[in-house]
């Protein structure tokens, strides 16, 4: 019988990731698209770098700003008792790091492309900059939004070398479906490795299947 | 009356402006390209930043100390490359920019566009769509519309029965406008002043001659041609040398 609990973690972990990022990228996306600031590129870079780092860096800082005696560790402790290294929600801050670029781009892009006079026809209609943002801007961008959001989600659901470093293995807490893998090749259990990779594989081939076959409709 | 009187520092030039309208004028801005045209209209929609003063009816738009941001000026503007929102329909589209559903019928019905309502905007011609953006900057009853070469990426036939559209509209609800255009036929046939603009200034401003009746062809075939006065088409022998879109001056005496 396969226990299914490494598989409902890694879907609930990006679900909740795509979910945070959306919300935190979409107006950053839209201030950048829209900005002609000189230090507009050193923040593109700063937002990029997850694409580019190792995750074992990305792991390492995540671990050195969470741990219990850094001062954003310490803060969370002594005023709301909370401790995030080696928790779910640990896992969900170091995925929001590590995911952030594969929902920002997408959604900045689809920002730039849109023609620049729509966006002033808003205003000149009489509404402001959000009424602009959700009625206008954002339903003009629809496949970067899916793009967004079917990448971000797949990408947290492949994570594995923060998720080991942030989260460890602790079964039904931080055990997600690439760390199970792991650990059954370490064990040597093949067999269930190669259930748990099949599974996985599918998985991200249906997802991307889904993201092709949206763009031919668009 | 509206005041107008700013500086804006371009790349290659400052555009100065300074000029008054009247209620229910309707005004040209010609140049060449790149003389300032349409950053004049930008500016005084607040869509781009100046220095100076615009005062529209009392109120002030643009001074040294207050600046109302477009959302607050109650214009409308039709760009030159149909601003549709894609994501509505036509009926959507003019709504979005206030909600009397009346009116809108209305100006939907008075540019032939009714049975179009519910078309999505990819769905339609550029005449259609700027006969859509017409309506989309008139529905809110604007202080003043502002029409940045709305039809120079139309065909000629369109272009005659679009400025038409234009004029009715405009005197219908006595609505004060600013044209910017390339084209002296429409300069002639809509406005009553005309302002001729070079590298950021005003060089030259003219009266356009009202007692004069201007035409524009319309239709030119081997037995007749139509010829578009204000609202009337008038059909007249055929003679050589009259092209689709032509702007003609006519002899009092045919109509």
């Amino acid at each position: 019988m396969i226990d299914l609990t490494p598989f409902i973690l890694s879907f609930k972990l990006a679900t909740i990731t795509t979910v945070i990022l959306f919300i935190i990228a979409v107006p950053l996306a839209w201030y950048l698209s829209q900005s002609r600031s000189k230090i507009k590129p050193f923040f593109e870079a700063i937002f990029a770098l997850p694409i580019v780092l190792p995750p074992s860096v990305i792991g390492f800082y995540v671990i050195v700003i969470l741990a219990p005696n850094s001062p954003v560790g310490a803060f969370l402790k002594s005023h709301f008792d909370i401790e995030l290294l080696f928790t779910f929600w640990g896992l969900v801050i170091a995925s929001i790091f590590y995911s952030f670029p594969f929902m920002l781009q997408p959604l900045q892009s689809g920002f730039e492309s849109l023609k620049k006079e729509m966006i002033e026809a808003s205003y000149i209609c009489g509404k402001g900059f959000w009424t602009t943002l959700y009625k206008v801007a954002l339903p003009n961008i629809k496949p970067s939004i899916m793009s967004g959001l079917v990448i971000t989600f797949a990408h947290t659901i492949g994570e594995f070398g923060v998720v080991l470093m942030v989260g460890g293995s602790i079964d039904g807490k931080t055990k997600v479906a690439s760390v199970a893998i792991y650990e059954f090749v370490e064990t040597m259990d093949y067999e269930k490795a190669h259930i748990y990779s099949s599974i996985m594989l599918l998985i991200s081939f249906l997802i991307l299947l889904f993201v092709y076959r949206y763009r031919v409709k668009q | 009356m509206i005041k107008i009187d700013f500086t804006k520092e371009l790349e290659s030039f400052t555009l100065d402006i300074d000029f008054t309208i009247k209620k229910g004028e309707f005004i040209a801005i010609s140049g060449d390209s790149g003389s300032g045209k349409s950053t004049t209209l930008r500016v005084i929609a607040g869509l781009e930043e100046a220095k100076g003063e615009i005062e529209v009816f009392g109120k002030k738009w643009l001074s040294d100390k207050s600046f109302l941001p477009p959302q607050k000026r109650n214009i409308g503007f039709v760009f030159q490359n149909y601003s549709l929102f894609e994501n509505m329909s036509v009926i959507e589209n003019i709504l979005y920019a206030s909600n009397d559903i009346e009116f809108a019928k209305y100006l939907l019905y008075s540019v032939n566009l009714y049975n179009k309502k519910n078309t999505l905007p990819r769905n339609l011609s550029g005449g259609e769509q700027q006969r859509v953006a017409l309506c989309r900057a008139l529905i809110s009853k604007p202080q003043l519309l502002l029409l940045d070469e709305p039809l120079s990426s139309l065909d000629s036939k369109i272009k005659i029965l679009l400025q038409e559209e234009i004029k009715k509209l405009t005197k219908e609800f006595n609505t004060t406008t600013i044209l910017v255009s390339h084209s002296n036929a429409e300069i002639q046939n809509l406005a009553s002043r005309v302002f001729k603009m070079h590298k950021g200034q005003i060089l030259e401003q003219d009266k356009i001659q009202q007692d004069i009746l201007i035409g524009s062809i319309l239709e030119v075939n081997s037995d007749f041609t139509k010829i578009i006065v204000g609202d009337n088409i008038i059909k007249t022998a055929t003679k050589r040398g009259f092209k689709l879109g032509q702007t003609v001056q006519l002899d009092i005496n045919i109509t």
